[in-house]
Parts: C-alpha cells; sequence; structure tokens
C-alpha cells in the first residue's frame, strides 16, 4: 500500500475506528441506536453519546493526530528517527503542570484548571527552551536543552509526588499520568482544539524545510530555507499540539515515536510526506487504543498510556531488529 | 550572475580565519581552491554564501536567501542523506528553490544522466555505496541549474574513474556557461581540469592564476611544504608531488 492510496486508505481506517469509538462503552447501548441518539440526543442515551463517548472519540483522533504529526516534524528535524515529541521538553513540562493542579486541590475546585495548568506548563517549557538554546542554536542545543528541561520538569513532578498531601491525592497523580480518555467532556474539547489547530497549521508548512533538512543544515539553509524560522515553527508547532494533547490526555507515550516510522518506508520516507500520513496514522492508533483499553479490561479502567506503551514497546523492539538486519 | 569577492574576512574570535579576501569567478571558469587543511576553503565559501557571519562583500550573500538559492548550488562537505529516499527524490531537493512545476523533471533526468545515475533512479539513496552517494549528491547540485556552482572537495573518496568523470562534468558545467569554485586536494586532477587555481594559506589568498603559473615551486614550498613535478605533455599538464620540503635535509 503505498503511493496515492496511502493517505485516503489511512483516512477510511480513521474514520471506521471514529465510529467504533462512539459505539463502544459500558453503557450497553446498541450500535444503531447509539448513532441515531447522538443526532438526536434525546434521552439517556442521547446523553451519554453526546456528552461521553462524543468527546472521548473527538479527543482520540485529534490527539492520536497531534502526537503523529508532531512526531513526524521532530523526527525530520532532528533527522532522527529515535527523536518523539515529549523531546524538547513539553509533555514533561505539561505534565508537571497538571499534577501541581491535582496536588494543590485547584482541579477539585474548578474542572478546567488541570489542562490549563497544563498548557501554562508547556508554555514554561518553550519560554525555556528558547532561552537555553537560543533563537538561531542548531539542532544539538535543542535536544540537549529539552532533556535538561526534561529532567528538571521530571525531578518536580517526582517531589510534588513526594510532597502529595495524601496518599489519595499521589494516587490521583500517578493515575493522571498514565493517560486516558475517559471521562472527558466537550470542554476539554474546545479547550484542546484552537491549540490543536494552531499546532496543526504551524506544523503543515514545515514540510519543504523538513525534506530539504535531508541534506544537513548547511546544505538546507543554502537551498533557500531559514533553519530559524523553521526551527521557532517546529517548537512552537510541538509545544502546542503535545501541550494539548497532554492537556486532556495525559502522558501518552509512544505514539509520536512509533507512527513515523511505522509509515516512513509506505511513503517514500520523504520527511513532507510524512507529516499528513503520520497525523492520520497517530489518530488511527490512538483511537484503536482507546477502543482496547475498553474492551480489553471493561471493569477495570486500563489506562491509555499503560497500553499504548505495553504495545508500543516490543512493537519499537521489533522495527529496531528489522533495521539492525538491515544494517540501515 | 558572477561570485564577487571583497575583502573578505571571517574571524573567529579575534583570530581571522579568512583574511581579506578578494575574488571573482565569472561565468565559463572552473576554479579551484586549493589550500592545505585549516586553510580557510570551507569558511570562504560558506561566508561568500552567507551561511555565516563576514566582514566585505559577496555578491552571493547580498541576495535574499530564496533568489540567493536560485543563483547558487552549494554542495557541502559533509554527505548528509538523512533519510532513505529515492536517488530521484533526492537529486529533486535540487529544485526547490524554484518551486513546484516547470521543468522539475526534466532538469533532475538531466542531472541523474551528466552523472551516470539514470539506472539509479528508483534505488533508496542510503543503500548506496559512499561514492555512488557522492554522486547522488553532486547530482542534486546540478539539478539546482544554478549559475554558480560550489562544491567542497566533491570528488574526495571516489575512485580514479569516477574523479575524472566528476571532474569531466564540473569542466563541462563551466564551459556551457556556469561559474563553477570547487576546493580540492588532489591537484593533480585540479591541474588538469580545473581553469584557474585559487590557492588559500592562513585564510589569505596567496597566489591566483592558471596552473601552470600557480603550481610553482615558489607557492608549493612554503605553502604545502612539498616539491613536486610537474610537465606539460601530450596528454595535458601533469603534476605529481615527490617529497617533502626539507626531507633531503633530514
Amino acid at each position: 500500500m503505498t503511493g496515492r492510496w496511502l493517505l485516503p486508505a489511512l483516512g477510511l481506517l480513521v474514520a471506521a475506528l471514529f465510529l467504533v469509538s462512539l459505539v463502544t462503552g459500558p453503557a450497553g447501548i446498541g450500535a444503531a441506536e447509539g448513532l441515531a441518539a447522538l443526532v438526536t440526543g434525546e434521552g439517556a442515551a442521547g446523553l451519554v453519546m453526546r456528552e461521553i463517548r462524543l468527546p472521548r472519540a473527538i479527543l482520540g483522533l485529534a490527539v492520536g493526530a497531534a502526537l503523529g504529526l508532531s512526531g513526524a516534524a521532530m523526527q525530520g528535524f532532528l533527522r532522527n528517527p529515535l527523536a518523539e515529541p515529549g523531546l524538547i521538553g513539553t509533555s514533561s513540562a505539561a505534565a508537571l503542570g497538571a499534577v501541581i493542579a491535582i496536588h494543590t486541590g485547584l482541579y477539585a475546585a474548578f474542572a478546567l484548571a488541570l489542562p490549563l495548568m497544563a498548557l501554562a506548563g508547556a508554555a514554561v517549557a518553550v519560554g525555556l527552551i528558547l532561552a537555553l538554546a537560543g533563537p538561531r542554536g542548531r539542532a544539538l542545543s535543542l535536544i540537549l536543552a529539552g532533556i535538561a528541561i526534561s529532567a528538571l520538569m521530571g525531578a518536580l513532578t517526582a517531589l510534588a509526588l513526594n510532597l502529595a498531601p495524601s496518599p489519595y491525592a499521589a494516587t490521583e497523580i500517578v493515575f493522571w499520568m498514565m493517560g486516558s480518555l475517559a471521562d472527558r467532556s466537550m470542554q476539554h474539547v474546545w479547550l484542546a482544539l484552537p491549540f490543536l489547530g494552531l499546532g496543526a497549521v504551524l506544523l503543515a508548512a514545515t514540510g519543504r524545510g523538513l525534506d530539504a533538512l535531508t541534506l544537513g543544515e548547511d546544505a538546507a539553509e543554502s537551498l533557500g530555507v531559514s533553519l530559524t524560522a523553521l526551527r521557532l515553527r517546529i517548537v512552537f508547532g510541538t509545544a502546542a499540539l503535545v501541550g494539548a494533547a497532554t492537556a486532556v490526555a495525559g502522558a501518552v507515550g509512544f505514539v509520536g515515536l512509533v507512527v513515523p516510522h511505522l509509515l516512513r518506508r509506505a511513503v517514500g520516507a520523504r520527511p513532507a510526506a510524512l507529516l499528513p500520513a503520520s497525523a492520520l496514522g497517530g489518530a488511527a492508533m490512538l483511537l484503536a487504543a482507546d477502543i482496547a483499553t475498553r474492551l480489553v479490561l471493561p471493569d477495570r479502567d486500563l489506562k491509555l498510556g499503560v497500553l499504548t506503551a505495553l504495545v508500543g514497546a516490543p512493537f519499537f523492539l521489533h522495527l529496531v531488529r528489522r533495521m539492525g538486519r538491515e544494517g540501515a | 550572475m558572477r561570485l564577487d569577492l571583497r575583502d573578505l574576512t571571517v574571524r573567529r574570535g579575534l583570530c581571522p580565519v579568512v583574511d581579506g579576501v578578494s575574488l571573482a569567478v565569472v561565468p565559463g571558469e572552473f576554479v579551484g581552491l586549493i589550500g592545505p587543511n585549516g586553510a580557510g576553503k570551507t569558511t570562504l565559501m560558506r561566508a561568500a554564501l552567507g551561511l555565516m557571519p563576514f566582514d566585505g562583500l559577496s555578491s552571493l550573500a547580498a541576495l535574499p536567501p530564496a533568489a540567493r538559492a536560485r543563483a547558487a548550488a552549494w554542495l557541502p562537505q559533509a554527505r548528509d542523506i538523512a533519510w532513505p529516499v529515492s536517488v530521484a527524490d533526492l537529486v529533486a531537493l535540487g529544485r526547490l528553490p524554484h518551486g513546484p512545476g516547470g521543468d522539475g523533471a526534466a532538469a533532475v533526468d538531466r542531472a541523474l544522466r551528466r552523472m551516470g545515475l539514470a539506472a539509479f533512479r528508483d534505488r533508496r539513496a542510503t543503500e548506496l555505496s559512499g561514492g555512488e552517494q557522492a554522486r547522488v549528491l553532486i547530482a542534486r547540485a546540478l539539478a539546482q541549474e544554478a549559475p554558480v556552482l560550489m562544491a567542497d572537495e566533491p570528488i574526495a573518496g571516489l575512485d580514479p574513474a569516477a574523479q575524472i568523470a566528476a571532474m569531466q562534468v564540473f569542466a563541462a558545467e563551466a564551459a556551457g556557461g556556469r561559474a563553477v569554485l570547487a576546493a580540492l586536494h588532489d591537484l593533480g586532477l585540479a591541474a588538469r581540469h580545473c581553469t584557474r587555481l585559487v590557492v588559500l594559506s592562513g585564510g589569505r589568498l596567496v597566489a591566483d592564476g592558471p596552473p601552470r603559473a600557480v603550481l610553482v615551486p615558489e607557492v608549493l614550498g612554503p605553502v604545502f611544504g612539498i616539491r613536486a613535478h610537474l610537465a606539460e605533455t601530450a596528454e595535458g599538464l601533469v603534476f605529481q608531488p615527490v617529497a617533502m620540503v626539507g626531507d633531503e635535509d633530514g
């Protein structure tokens, strides 16, 4: 499956999984009945469909697409297949913001305090990374600054956990960090969508620059690509996508790392072509994983991030083994 | 379009790496930029392209980036191919400055044929040998079809036939009306194929002229620390380094 059939096929897959996500859940509503109730909005079924399942399906699609797109952009920019969107520190900073909201009890007083604090955390990370790596710094300084910020944010998150006011708060923090799309409302959707849209617009325009970077930074610049502008787009775009994704779904790993790998060969390895494919692939993967959390252990609240890591890590090992055999 | 440098100076800290170089490369010329390691050849070319800060004037660096990319193709020394893209896709990156459409596909075909790579077009670039990758990257610079072509050690690591072929391509590009500037370490090939040689030593331009006039003991000794045999033969100029200066004393 290559070339011009890839994007339509992925699009169909995402649409199908979106529908499956809508009709999957513990409420015991039939598929046809559920979809009808979604349109009319009548009765208990309408409430479940519109207030519980619809936001969950939309967030699954949007968060997955954000992770896939930002992963592809980050790998293209750093010219490294091991790069992932969390590398520049925004996801750990967003997680810290959310953890502070839980720790202080703010989120109990005001439901959107948690995602808002997470977005603020992501914004702080962007400020830090630009201050540390400088506006003109090259890829390596960006990676190192990102690692330093991630380490700091991780340490502060551990501190918050360490000083948790009650075992209940500690449990809450740990579960939140595992990542989930359960019990999200349309408010979460409206909060996340503007940032996700902004990030997608910023990254969608990086294709030409990322293609040129295949030849190295010097050659890319000689081809008329402004590395400074490209880097700002990547940092702000990734931060908006990952910050908003983390704010509403918690820390969901491996999607941004594995999906670009999975699709790279199918698009002829061109970084620009990988962007839309990876966005659709990420959406499909996260929708599928979120459906699986509801089907595998329906009464145990299996966390989304746990499942993506459980499936993603062995799959990644398989890819690494295949790369090793091909000597590429 | 030509390359014009006036009093180009690049400093690292206070120390000048390139020191007041004035140089012009006009259409029809294949200029070999020679000099020992660390003489400032790469720095001179990167500054001329505006890829690093400098003092003085450069006709290319004065252009806005998009116009400069259409005016000059740059082949860096590092042979970077980050992703397993096809050879044709990689060469097509040379068309980025020209935007979509136009004569792009034909330019890519021409460049592939010039470098003898037509049969490789669907192969993955990362799976080729080092020498083949070097030729693919030269083809990328040719596909840019810019009036000025600048290359940093483009033939290092190629086999002898590929080296000669590449030098002939550069000479033909110059003969076809481009201005070509290439940093070279193989003085023998430079002597045979370049129309003019420019010698850089310690960041300064110390000699500039036709190969016969430049590859003389007065330049080779102080700059390269070598003695060499230079002869005009039926097959053209032949240059062979013979010994290091001072070897016979030790």
